[in-house]
C-alpha cells in the first residue's frame, strides 16, 4: 500500500473524484457569490471584474488549479466509467431500477454536457470570443465611465440573446442535478458520513442545489425581464448622440 | 395459480445462451419461488428435457445461495427477502415472470442461472479472517466489547454474501459485500489489529476480480436481502483513507 493506489484502487479513484468534486462546488459557490453583485449595479460588478483582472498573481494561479482538478475530476469520470461499463458485459433482458435516481444513474452524462458548456462559457465571457455570443457585440471593447471593462453592460448584452439564456439554464438544470447526487455521494465516498448524520448531508446537498440553481438562473431571467437594459440603453444613446455631431 | 416463466438457458460457460419460455401450471400459492421452479423441473424431466439449473441449498434464506435476478430485480424485490423466501402468492396469476442469472463479468455464468461466485470467495480469503494462534479456548468476556460496536458488528456480519449487491448494481459493483466484510471484523477489538492491512488487501482482490465501482445510486442496500446499509461503504471509506494516509507518511 503506498500513495499510487490513490490512483489505482477503485476506492483511491473515488478519493480523487470526491476531493476535486469537493473543490469544483467550493468554486462553483464562490463564483455564484462573485456573480450576484451583478444585482448591486454595474459599478459593483466592475469593480469586482477589475479587481480579479488585475490581481494576476492571484487569478492564473487560480485558474492553473483550477485545470488540474477539472482534469483530475474528469479522468477519474472517464476511469471509472469504462471500468463500470466492463464490469457487466452481458446485459440483463429486463432490469428495473430499483433506489437509484435518475440524477445518479447519469453522472457522466449531466458532466460531460456541463463540461462542454464550460467550455462555451469560457469563450463567451472569459475569452469574449464574439463569434459565440450570438448578440453581434464585441464584449472586449465594452468600457464603463471609469474606463474599467463593463462586466455588467457584458452580462446584460450576453444574456438579452434568448438562445443563449436557454443553454446557460439547460446547463445549470444539470449542474442542479449533477450536485444534487454529487454532493452528498462526496461525502460517501470519502467516509465523512454516519448514520447519525447522513440524512443531514443528503437534504443539504438538496437545498445547496436548489439554491445553485435558482442564484446562477436568476442572472439572465432577471435580464430578459429587462433588467440592466436601461444602462445599456444609455450607452447606446450616447454613441448615437457622438454619431450625430 | 399458472405463469408463463421467461428463463435463461445456458448449456455452459462457452455457450452464449437465450431466454426460453416454459409454462408453469398448477402451481400452488404457497409454494416458494424455487418450488414452483421443481414443478416445472419436474415436468421438464417427465418430457425427457434438461432441467433448469439454478443455485439452492438452505431454502430458508441464510445461507446466501440462490442468486435469481427476478423480473429485473435481484431476489424478486420483496424487501429484506431471499428468492428462496419469495412466495408464489405476491404474482399475480397469468404473469409472465423472467428469469435471469446475476450479470457480472466478475460473475460467469456456468450454466442456467448458476453463476461462479469464487470471485467473493477470493476477496475473503485476502482478509475477511483475524490471524490467531490456536490453543486452549480463551475465557469468555476477556475482551469487552461495547454494545453499540457489538450491534454494529453483527449488523454487517448479517452479509450471507448472496451476491444481490453486485447484481443489482448498475457497475456490477461488490462495495456493498466487501464494506460488510471488512466492517464485521474492522469493528470489534480482535479484528482491529489488522484493520488497515485487511481493508488494503480486500479492496485489491475485489479490484482484481474485475467488479465495478460505487456511484452511491443505493439500489444494492435495497435489493439486499440481509438490509446491509450503505452506511458501510462509508465506514469501508474511511477505514481504506486512512490506511492510505498511514502507508503513505
Amino acid at each position: 500500500m503506498n500513495i499510487t493506489n490513490l490512483f489505482r484502487s477503485s476506492v483511491g479513484k473515488k478519493f480523487i473524484m470526491a476531493i476535486t468534486g469537493m473543490a469544483l462546488f467550493l468554486f462553483v459557490v464562490l463564483h455564484l457569490l462573485g456573480n450576484l453583485q451583478i444585482f448591486l449595479g454595474p459599478e459593483a460588478i466592475n469593480r469586482y471584474g477589475a479587481f480579479l483582472q488585475g490581481n494576476l498573481e492571484l487569478i492564473w494561479p487560480a485558474r492553473i488549479g483550477l485545470l488540474i482538478i477539472v482534469g483530475l475530476h474528469i479522468w477519474s469520470a472517464i476511469k471509472l466509467a469504462v471500468e463500470n461499463r466492463a464490469a457487466r458485459p452481458q446485459p440483463y433482458a429486463q432490469q428495473e431500477i430499483v433506489a437509484a435516481s435518475y440524477a445518479s444513474r447519469t453522472m457522466v452524462w449531466s458532466g460531460f454536457i456541463i463540461a462542454a458548456f464550460i467550455i462555451y462559457h469560457l469563450l463567451h465571457f472569459t475569452v469574449q470570443v464574439p463569434a459565440v455570443n450570438l448578440t453581434g457585440k464585441n464584449f472586449t471593447t465594452l468600457e464603463d465611465a471609469k474606463n474599467q471593462h463593463d462586466v455588467f453592460r457584458m452580462m446584460v448584452i450576453g444574456f438579452q440573446s434568448r438562445v443563449v439564456t436557454l443553454f446557460y439554464i439547460f446547463a445549470m438544470w444539470l449542474l442542479f442535478l449533477h450536485l444534487s447526487h454529487g454532493v452528498s455521494a462526496m461525502f460517501q465516498s470519502l467516509g465523512w458520513k454516519s448514520p447519525g448524520y447522513g440524512s443531514l448531508i443528503a437534504r443539504f446537498a438538496v437545498v445547496a442545489s436548489w439554491l445553485i440553481f435558482v442564484g446562477y438562473i436568476s442572472i439572465p431571467i432577471a435580464v430578459q425581464l429587462g433588467y440592466g437594459s436601461s444602462y445599456v440603453n444609455s450607452f447606446n444613446v450616447n454613441a448615437l448622440q457622438e454619431v450625430v455631431k | 395459480m399458472n405463469f408463463t416463466l421467461r428463463v435463461w438457458r445456458q448449456k455452459d460457460a462457452n455457450d452464449t445462451g437465450a431466454m426460453v419460455e416454459y409454462a408453469a401450471k398448477d402451481i400452488i400459492a404457497d409454494m416458494s419461488f424455487l418450488e414452483m421452479l421443481d414443478v416445472v423441473n419436474e415436468g421438464l424431466i417427465a418430457k425427457g428435457e434438461e432441467p433448469i439449473a439454478f443455485d439452492s441449498d438452505c431454502r430458508e434464506g441464510i445461507c446466501g445461495t440462490c442468486s435469481l435476478v427476478i423480473n429485473g430485480i435481484a431476489h424478486g424485490g420483496q424487501r429484506g427477502t431471499t428468492a428462496c423466501q419469495l412466495h408464489m402468492r405476491h404474482f399475480e396469476d397469468g404473469q409472465t415472470i423472467t428469469i435471469e442469472p446475476w450479470r457480472a463479468r466478475a460473475f460467469p455464468v456456468l450454466k442456467d442461472l448458476v453463476t461462479d461466485r469464487g470471485a467473493f470467495d477470493r476477496i475473503v480469503q485476502a482478509g475477511g479472517f483475524i490471524s490467531v494462534n490456536t490453543g486452549g479456548t480463551p475465557d469468555a468476556n476477556a475482551i469487552p466489547v461495547g454494545k453499540v460496536e457489538s450491534d454494529k458488528a453483527m449488523d454487517a456480519a448479517a452479509c450471507i454474501g448472496c451476491g444481490a449487491c453486485v447484481a443489482a448494481c448498475k457497475n456490477a459493483s461488490a462495495m456493498l459485500f466487501v464494506a460488510a466484510k471488512v466492517s464485521h471484523l474492522n469493528l470489534l477489538p480482535q479484528g482491529k489489529v489488522e484493520k488497515d492491512k485487511r481493508v488494503t488487501s480486500m479492496v485489491t482482490q475485489m479490484d482484481a476480480e474485475g467488479f465495478g465501482n460505487c456511484t452511491v445510486t443505493g439500489s444494492c442496500e435495497a435489493v439486499c436481502p440481509k438490509e446491509i446499509s450503505l452506511n458501510f461503504i462509508a465506514r469501508m471509506n474511511r477505514d481504506y483513507g486512512v490506511a492510505l494516509l498511514k502507508a503513505s507518511t
